[in-house]
């Protein structure tokens, strides 16, 4: 629950005008030997301590003391960022969500990561990389990333003879036969993430991409009035006017998606990788067992470009212990400990060879798919005020899907507010 | 007592409030039975809208107690802190609202005034300069920390609460007490506070409440699991996936942080009313 | 500041005027009670009085920008006077304020009005009733009883898409989408919550009103609505006035339930804590203490204005009444409206 996780930020409210400076050592050496904290958010696959006491036993001197977070993101960043504003050393490394990077890098609240002393970066996706830069430097090391996939009904696709779409009209025609079978009468075509929060940002970034379009552009300035952007968004639009997306999708984040997918009320879903096992459990809570594949997500002319996620671990300005922190990253980041949080949590890694390896996709049938996706994929902008610019996308986006305001004004009325807000 | 108007009978007459009282129950009880229902189904059939959970299920209560969760202590932590904020409320809250209520002396009104007022400002901005302050003095992460911001709202609450009660009690029976020889903090003791009783015991079920029920304070000051209370535990559930949202763990949860005051309740209600009425004290 | 009233207007019910004379004589009682009210207001100077001149201060000053040369955000706060106030009222800001303004206002006139007539209608109803008192009085505390935040979650559970709500009204309405449906969810999650418990405070003082008054009234041929009209709410008044005043100042700090069960960004119900809230979450503290500092003098005014508009009835009341000395029903309605501070407060959470 986001929400009340809440005010804790507001702690740095008078914190800040005392002892400027701070430990803003710009690409200098990471020194320090010693205990170290590792904040992140909550454990959900139970495998970290494993991760964690392979290190310890073989760094007795240089211990790591895993702090919980809150579940939700928001709750993460705030704790982070009050902690950072009061120039704590309460934690060493930072498991920062990829959105978080500028505001964390300009704050100087995390060091500047030199690259040619972590291996693991040239074994990495180089579009995961991306989402650890600011301004051209780096400030965190990826970990895991995150890409959207399009879930569909492989046994109605079947019966119905077509094939996973590429673009959204075959989506769209793909989807006309299975609902002229009777298995898929009254079925819902297609949903994504629709409720006003981070995952409409994605998918509406998702749909511009996907058409050619851009929300913030290669040279860091806005450019959302165009018309592949327009005809982006006016894919969305169309698709809830049409009602191929249900009417309820506008309330969906991930869950009431998944649950509307398991429960065959869905043809195709834009979903993230973690649905596959929920989806293929056979406790009787999803109905879509063995019926459902992944394929990269379709777009106007050819394959869609998905929005990046993940996360990337970064080393926190005011910790003593710098050199014991970046020797745990690396650690983290190797190929080994990746591989074995990926078997132990699936959860997807930077580390792109481990997509190619056939034990793994034996054991994940989607790594091939999601690679795709991730390799293509399109980070959200890179701004310190990440929170205003993710806001105003979501305002724009929801009051087209809602028909309040016409797509075009909606992307007009976002250009404007988003070239007030990005003025670097 | 409160008898009605003569029963003049008639059918409708006699049921009409039977009809209005099960109304009433329904009203307050079906979101809560509905809490329940959800907190006993299984966890795979989570989103059925059946009344009654079929298959009967105890495994959302035992997620809520599995090992990691620190559900348990959470319940532990919630009863210290409410528990030490309610005494310490009363016995802070007894002198200033006796002596609101029996001294007199200028600026009175203004006092009291001042002490309801402080219960106005939002409690968001409260909370940050106090964590502000906390980390200062390295109180974060601690039981204190929780309970001393949460005499913000207990204290005035307590305070006029008990200042009401106070002034309802005729002035003769201290007067009694001093003839008697007492003086006046013993007439207060022994006299005074027995009688007072009820309404001491009223106001402090109502402080407990508050404060068992008190979330961004607890959230904000404490990091530590250890230390965290039942209901920000509540809030930080998560399935197995991370984004999903067990909800029939946190119904399960919040039927058990419920219980307990239910509980109170049944046992105390007739004190609670007593208490409110603030008939019992004659 | 504001709330003076009240308790000037309460006084007179509990305390006859002549015993504040025969108290005059006592000497030095000032120093006395000095003494024994410091604890209660060191421990309030300190959890409130420093967090208050903490927030004013801080609604004086800026964060620093991003230097577009380096990247970095510059350290340090600036001080900008009024800025951060005049801006809440200047541009697309001001449209923001304004909307929230008149939501928190919408929410604690709907709330309040529908919580009163429920909560009476309730005491009424429970007043009447012989069989099935304790069970009743034991329900009605089953919603204040409940963490808010659980009641939230609660509610968020019932209101979702393929949800309790929606299989018992039989369609779909989605009811966290912006619109009237978003809005009655968050009155209906509150009113539930708060109704019964406005009913207890009324019952209490319902019980106190002596049988005679209506056998009285019955024997003058007075209608049951005049009863109602005439005996009942009139005595009622004192506990539940105070019972509205502190419910109205606790939905004006509405948060909790528009943001779980709505969520943030939505026009039809932020409020003017989630704006203050918003402005927190990106780190612009002075802006967002600038907010809760505007949120705090609107409920002192709406404090101010109802005790000062309503206050006065509560005085003619107690005159009216003054005749039936020793009554048992004099000195039990403003007690009740205590407790029922106490309750409500619970039941709005910080």
């Amino acid at each position: 629950m986001a929400v009340a996780s809440s005010l804790v930020l507001l702690a740095s409210a008078c914190g800040g005008d005392e002892e400027a400076g701070g430990g803003a050592t710009t690409g200098g050496a990471l020194e320090g030997r010693g205990p170290i904290t590792f904040a992140t958010g909550k454990d959900t696959s139970g495998f970290l301590p494993a991760q964690v006491s392979a290190w310890n036993s073989q760094h007795p001197e240089e211990k790591v003391t895993v702090v919980e977070l809150p579940e939700s993101a928001d709750g993460q960043r705030q704790q982070m960022v009050q902690a950072s504003q009061n120039k704590q050393d309460s934690f060493s490394v930072l498991n920062l969500d990829v959105v978080w990077t500028a505001e964390f890098a300009a704050n100087r609240w995390v060091e500047e990561i030199p690259r040619d002393s972590f291996p693991s970066l040239s074994a990495a996706i180089p579009a995961t990389i991306k989402t650890a830069e600011y301004r051209g430097k780096l400030y965190a090391v990826p970990i895991t990333s995150d890409g959207g996939m399009l879930y569909y009904r492989k046994d109605l696709l079947t019966k119905a003879g077509v094939q996973p779409p590429a673009t959204w009209a075959e989506m769209a025609t793909a989807c006309q036969k299975v609902q002229a079978l009777p298995e898929g009468k009254g079925m819902g075509c297609y949903a994504g993430q629709f409720e006003k929060y981070e995952g409409l940002t994605v998918n509406f970034s998702e749909a511009i991409n996907g058409a050619g379009g851009v929300v913030v552009g290669e040279d860091g300035k806005p450019n959302v009035d165009t018309p592949e952007a327009l005809a982006g968004l006016e894919f969305l639009v169309n698709a809830f006017k049409s009602g191929a997306i249900p009417k309820a999708a506008i309330t969906y984040k991930e869950e009431e998606g998944r649950r509307a997918f398991q429960d065959g009320k869905l043809l195709f879903h834009r979903q993230w990788p973690y649905q596959y096992a929920l989806a293929s459990k056979t406790d009787g809570s999803s109905k879509v067992v063995g019926k459902f594949a992944v394929a990269p997500l379709p777009g106007l002319n050819g394959p869609g470009v998905s929005t990046l996620g993940g996360h990337n671990y970064a080393i926190s300005a005011f910790a003593k212990n710098k050199a014991s922190a970046a020797d745990f990253i690396k650690f983290m980041a190797s190929e080994e400990r990746q591989s074995a949080n990926l078997q132990a949590s699936s959860q997807a890694p930077a580390w792109a060879s481990l997509y190619d390896d056939t034990a793994l996709q034996a054991k994940f049938p989607y790594l091939t798919p999601l690679k795709a996706s991730i390799e293509k994929a399109q980070p959200r902008p890179a701004v310190v005020k990440y929170g205003d610019v993710t806001a105003a996308i979501q305002e724009a986006a929801y009051d087209a899907l809602t028909e309040k305001k016409q797509p075009k004004q909606a992307l007009t009325d976002l250009q404007t507010k988003l070239s007030s807000l990005i003025t670097q | 007592m409160a008898t009605t108007i003569r029963a003049e009978a008639g059918p409708l007459r006699r049921y009409a409030p039977l009809l209005g009282v099960a109304l009433i129950v329904l009203y307050c009880l079906l979101p809560f039975y509905w809490m329940m229902v959800s907190a006993f189904r299984r966890p795979s059939d989570q989103f059925d809208n059946s009344i009654i959970p079929r298959p009967f299920s105890f495994d959302n209560i035992k997620d809520v107690f599995k090992e990691g969760t620190g559900f348990g202590r959470g319940l532990a932590n919630s009863l210290l802190v409410a528990g030490t904020v309610t005494i310490l409320t009363l016995v802070i809250g007894l002198v200033a609202a006796y002596t609101l209520a029996r001294l007199d002396f200028r600026g009175k009104n203004l006092v009291l005034a001042i002490i309801i007022t402080t219960s106005m400002f939002p409690g968001i901005s409260l909370i940050v300069p106090l964590l502000k302050l906390f980390i200062d003095i390295k109180w974060i992460n601690t039981y204190q920390a929780m309970i001393v911001p949460s005499l913000s709202f207990a204290l005035p609450l307590a305070v006029w609460t008990l200042t009401s009660f106070f002034r309802q009690m005729p002035r003769e029976l201290e007067q009694a007490a001093m003839v008697d020889g007492c003086t006046p903090a013993q007439a207060f003791r022994k006299v005074i506070l027995p009688l007072a009783a009820p309404g001491v015991f009223t106001t402090a079920i109502i402080t407990f409440i508050a404060a068992w029920n008190e979330f961004l304070i607890a959230l904000t000051m404490v990091q530590v699991k250890e230390k965290q209370t039942a209901n920000v535990i509540i809030s930080q559930f998560t399935g197995a996936a991370g984004r999903d949202q067990p909800f029939g763990s946190q119904m399960a949860a919040g039927v058990i942080v419920t219980i307990p005051l239910v509980i109170a309740v049944l046992l105390f209600q007739r004190r609670i009313v007593a208490g409110l009425t603030a008939g019992g004290v004659k | 500041m504001s709330a003076p009233t009240p308790v000037a207007a309460e006084r007179p019910v509990n305390q006859p005027p002549t015993s504040e004379k025969v108290r005059r004589h006592d000497e030095g009682t000032g120093k006395l009670a000095a003494i024994l009210l410091s604890p209660t207001m060191l421990v309030l100077g300190l959890v409130v009085l420093f967090p208050i001149i903490s927030a004013l201060r801080e609604s004086l000053y800026q964060p620093g920008g991003v230097d577009p040369e380096t990247g970095f955000v510059t350290e340090g706060d600036t001080f900008v006077g009024l800025d951060n106030y005049t801006a809440i009222f200047t541009g697309d800001t001001a449209d923001r304020f304004w909307n929230a303004f008149y939501n928190t206002t919408f929410f604690t006139v709907t709330c309040v009005v529908l919580e009163t007539i429920l909560g009476v209608a309730m005491a009424l109803v429970m007043h009447k009733a012989f069989r099935g008192r304790a069970v009743v009085r034991a329900s009605i505390l089953v919603p204040w009883a409940i963490p808010t935040v659980v009641s939230a979650l609660l509610w968020k559970w019932i209101f979702q898409a393929d949800g309790a709500a929606n299989a018992i009204i039989g369609r779909q309405v989605l009811w966290s989408t912006e619109g009237w449906q978003s809005v009655a969810s968050v009155i209906i999650a509150d009113t539930w919550k708060t109704a019964p418990f406005i009913g207890l405070l009324v019952l209490a003082g319902l019980q106190t009103i002596p049988n005679e008054v209506y056998e009285a009234a019955k024997v003058d041929g007075a209608s049951v609505f005049q009863q109602f009209r005439m005996i009942t709410l009139p005595l009622v008044k004192p506990a539940l006035l105070v019972a509205v005043l502190f419910r109205m100042l606790d939905t004006l700090r509405i948060f909790d339930l528009p943001f779980v069960l709505v969520g943030p960004h939505k026009d039809s119900v932020e409020t003017l804590s989630m704006l203050a809230y918003d402005e927190a979450f990106n780190t612009r503290y002075g802006p967002a203490a600038a907010y809760a500092t505007v949120l705090f003098i609107y409920v002192a005014v709406v404090a101010f204005a109802f005790v000062k508009l309503l206050g006065a009835d509560v005085i003619g009341d107690a005159a009216v009444r003054k005749p039936k000395k020793k009554k048992k029903g004099d000195s039990a309605p403003p007690g009740v409206g205590a407790a029922g501070l106490g309750g409500l407060t619970a039941g709005g959470g910080v």
